[in-house]
């Protein structure tokens, strides 16, 4: 029964795993272009980003027709409003990829700064996992995966204010180019919302098993 | 697609050609019976009616010739029939239809009056004479006919009844039940009046055959001619039907008035007809002006 | 939140045919219960048992409780007339009586005795008020009913209903007959009458029962599968034979 609905269902859920590929794609290469102050790899991340959008479109556009043609309800609806929120803060995680390798692509790598702030490493590596693990937790329908991730959202925000602490002090310091520090600081924001949105990838699985948020059923 | 078919390409079906010569050869040929037995009826009656035959008796004596006592005699029939056999027939089919919870009795007795239907009226009237006339000692008379009448037409009416109340829609029946009217006020007040015109094509119908009837007079109604000296008491005497004058006169090969009184059947069945219609039409309450 | 009908293991065979298997439901005062499930799953039947439709059904038989008000609506000295003034039916088939509109609306009324033409005015009016029928038809009173359209037939079917002042309406599939534009309307009047009466429906659309009711039940092979508040039902429902039922992956 409902088998051409079933398949729009498979085709949505495959286009949000690709998006999700794509995002964890993002976040990656982004680290990956912070370390080895690859440029190259920089521009590509930032290329990648309208592939994101694209496919946040075709989403949408699934999902609303769905909604027009076939009115979901229950689980169906769950996972098709699921999936029209999760698209926004994919989109968004692959947005602040994109604009940390746009401030790579500006920066001169033979700084002292990259030396001093050493907590932005420690942040990019762990925003890469939280994004992996809140996608592989969504992809899975893991809830107590999710859980690890928010948990771990509380140390990304406490690394922020190390790093903004840092920032500062150097910034008092020495005459090192203001431009940098603030470009820096910028970074740090930006993974810090990266950790944000894989809270909120989680909270949409939390919806889509549970109805609910935060323990809050909103449906 | 390969091997288009066009839609042009019609076909004469021999078969199809046949069959439909066929169907219209019958329906002419069923309205052609009629036609020419009314036809010949007119053409022999006419010439020979004369008006003072409806308003005058047949007299041997003076040699004169009417039909009054039977025009009198055959409405007489009719309306007695009808005041015995209306309630019995309309009353049972009511209970047979709405009442009867035993489907098995309520096929026994629509069975009974299939077979009931299917008897000659000779027989019907062999019956009358002998149960009506000599065992209940009525006689020849107007109540004997009548009552042999009703039991003749009862399963006709009946059945017919049965009809018109199956056709009114059971949502009637759900929405006054459902109000909280009691099983009768709902037929009372929805059902008999929706049920009405079938019921009502159904006496008149009744009516046709009564006047048409002769077999099951002959021996029950008698033949006697003569104006009723009692209005009341003349269902008691002897009184011969239009049918039966007509018998009579064509015994005797007085064929002129045989078909005078033909005439005045043939008429008044098709005003009984027509009546129907009119009734059917006139008193549908499904009907939207 | 009061129940007005409480159902208490009722059982309804229909000969050797087990209808209805120990069902346990209540009816809220004063909302909108809806019955769901696929054809023959007994919703109808339950329904009709609420104001004893079924007795006129061959070889019905009941076992369970069915309380109205608290009181038990099959006990021996119940009086059936009394009973369906008080939970009055509304069909599927629109059926106006061939009469005229006024009539109508004055026939129940009239079984239970009121014969004053003032008071019998006045009835006909509110009602058609009640059911959003009186300005279409105010000219036509004395009009045969048959002559409205099918969505006005059944809003005078609803009004008929009212006119005899029901506790409780039940509905059996009241728009399943009605173009989309009819079916709204009946739906927005049912969830105006809500407040003065309790209202049970039955329908195969589920969008309806989403759209109107506070409750739902919903219903299969005469089993009472899940009950609850609608909202709950549609978005979470309990039992995996409900949600396969209302996203459609039935059978």
């Amino acid at each position: 029964m409902r088998k051409v609905f079933d398949q729009e269902l498979e085709k949505l859920g495959t286009d949000l795993v690709k998006m999700c590929g794509l995002a964890e794609n993002a976040i990656e290469n982004m680290n990956e272009a912070f370390k080895d102050q690859n440029k190259t790899l920089a521009k590509e991340v930032i290329e990648n980003d309208r592939l994101i959008n694209d496919m946040e479109r075709t989403i949408e556009s699934r999902a609303f027709n769905l909604t027009l043609r076939q009115q979901p309800i229950a689980s169906d609806l769950r996972n098709i409003t699921t999936a029209l929120k999760v698209v926004t803060d994919l989109e968004r995680i692959g947005d602040q990829a994109a604009e940390i390798c746009e401030l790579l692509l500006y920066m001169d790598g033979e700084h002292a700064t990259y030396r001093t702030v050493e907590h932005i490493p420690t942040m990019a590596k762990k925003t890469r996992i939280m994004v992996h693990e809140a996608i592989d937790a969504f992809i899975k329908q893991d809830l107590t995966a999710a859980k690890m991730v928010v948990k771990m959202d509380d140390e990304v925000d406490a690394l922020f204010n190390e790093v903004k602490m840092e920032i500062v002090e150097i910034m008092k310091q020495s005459n090192e180019d203001i431009d940098t520090c603030i470009s820096f600081l910028m970074i740090a924001k930006y993974l810090e919302k990266i950790g944000d949105h894989a809270v909120n990838t989680c909270e949409w699985l939390e919806f889509r098993e549970t109805g609910a948020v935060n323990n809050k059923r909103i449906i | 697609m390969e091997n288009k078919v066009s839609i042009y390409d019609k076909q004469n079906r021999m078969s199809d050609n046949i069959l439909a010569f066929l169907v219209q050869f019958c329906s002419v040929l069923a309205v052609g019976i009629l036609v020419i037995i009314i036809g010949y009826i007119v053409i022999r009656g006419v010439p020979a009616f004369k008006f003072s035959y409806l308003v005058s008796v047949k007299s041997t004596l003076k040699k004169t010739f009417g039909i009054l006592p039977n025009i009198i005699n055959t409405i007489y029939l009719i309306v007695i029939t009808l005041l015995i056999s209306c309630p019995i027939s309309i009353g049972g089919a009511i209970y047979l239809n709405e009442y009867a919870t035993n489907q098995r009795f309520v096929k026994i007795i629509s069975f009974t009056t299939e077979i009931l239907a299917g008897i000659p009226s000779i027989i019907y009237g062999l019956f009358g004479m002998l149960f009506f006339g000599e065992f209940l000692g009525l006689g020849y008379s107007i109540l004997t006919g009548a009552l042999t009448l009703a039991i003749m037409i009862l399963p006709i009416m009946s059945s017919n009844t049965q009809v018109a109340l199956n056709a009114v829609p059971p949502s009637y029946r759900e929405a006054a039940l459902g109000i909280g009217a009691t099983k009768w006020y709902m037929i009372r007040t929805v059902l008999l009046p929706s049920a009405m015109p079938g019921i009502l094509t159904g006496v008149i119908l009744s009516m046709g055959r009564i006047v048409a009837e002769s077999a099951a007079l002959l021996f029950t109604a008698g033949s006697v001619a003569t104006l009723p000296t009692n209005w009341l008491t003349h269902i008691f005497s002897s009184g011969g039907s239009l049918t039966i004058q007509l018998y009579l006169e064509m015994e005797k090969a007085n064929y002129d008035y045989a078909f005078v009184i033909a005439l005045v059947l043939i008429v008044i069945v098709l005003i009984l007809n027509y009546l129907a219609k009119w009734i059917t039409r006139k008193f549908d309450v499904n009907k939207v002006d | 939140m009061s129940n007005k009908i409480e159902t208490t293991n009722l059982d309804l065979y229909y000969g050797e045919k087990h209808a209805l298997k120990g069902v346990n439901l209540n009816i809220v005062e004063h909302a909108i219960t809806a019955f769901i499930g696929p054809s023959g799953c007994g919703k109808s039947t339950y329904l009709k048992t609420l104001n004893r439709m079924n007795d006129y059904v061959d070889g019905v038989k009941i076992t369970g409780q069915i309380l109205l008000d608290g009181e038990d609506i099959y006990d021996s000295k119940v009086d059936t007339t009394v009973l369906r003034k008080k939970v009055g039916m509304v069909f599927q088939q629109p059926n106006p009586f061939p009469m005229s509109i006024y009539d109508n609306i004055a026939y129940g009324p009239r079984i239970h005795g009121i014969k004053n033409k003032k008071k019998l005015d006045e009835i006909v009016e509110t009602s058609l008020k009640n059911a959003a029928l009186f300005d279409e038809v105010a000219d036509r009173l004395h009009t045969s009913a048959l002559g409205l359209s099918g969505g006005q037939q059944q809003r005078l079917c609803i009004a008929r209903c009212l006119a005899v002042e029901p506790d409780v309406i039940l509905l059996d599939e009241p728009t399943s007959a009605l173009d989309p534009i009819s079916t709204l309307k009946i739906e927005e009047l049912l969830m105006e009458l809500k407040d003065r009466y309790t209202i049970s429906i039955v329908t195969h659309n589920m969008q309806q029962a989403s759209r109107i009711a506070d409750y739902t039940a919903f219903f299969l092979v005469g089993e009472m599968v899940e009950y609850g508040e609608t909202k709950e039902l549609f978005s979470f429902p309990k039992d995996k034979r409900t949600e396969d039922y209302i996203t459609g992956r039935f059978g």
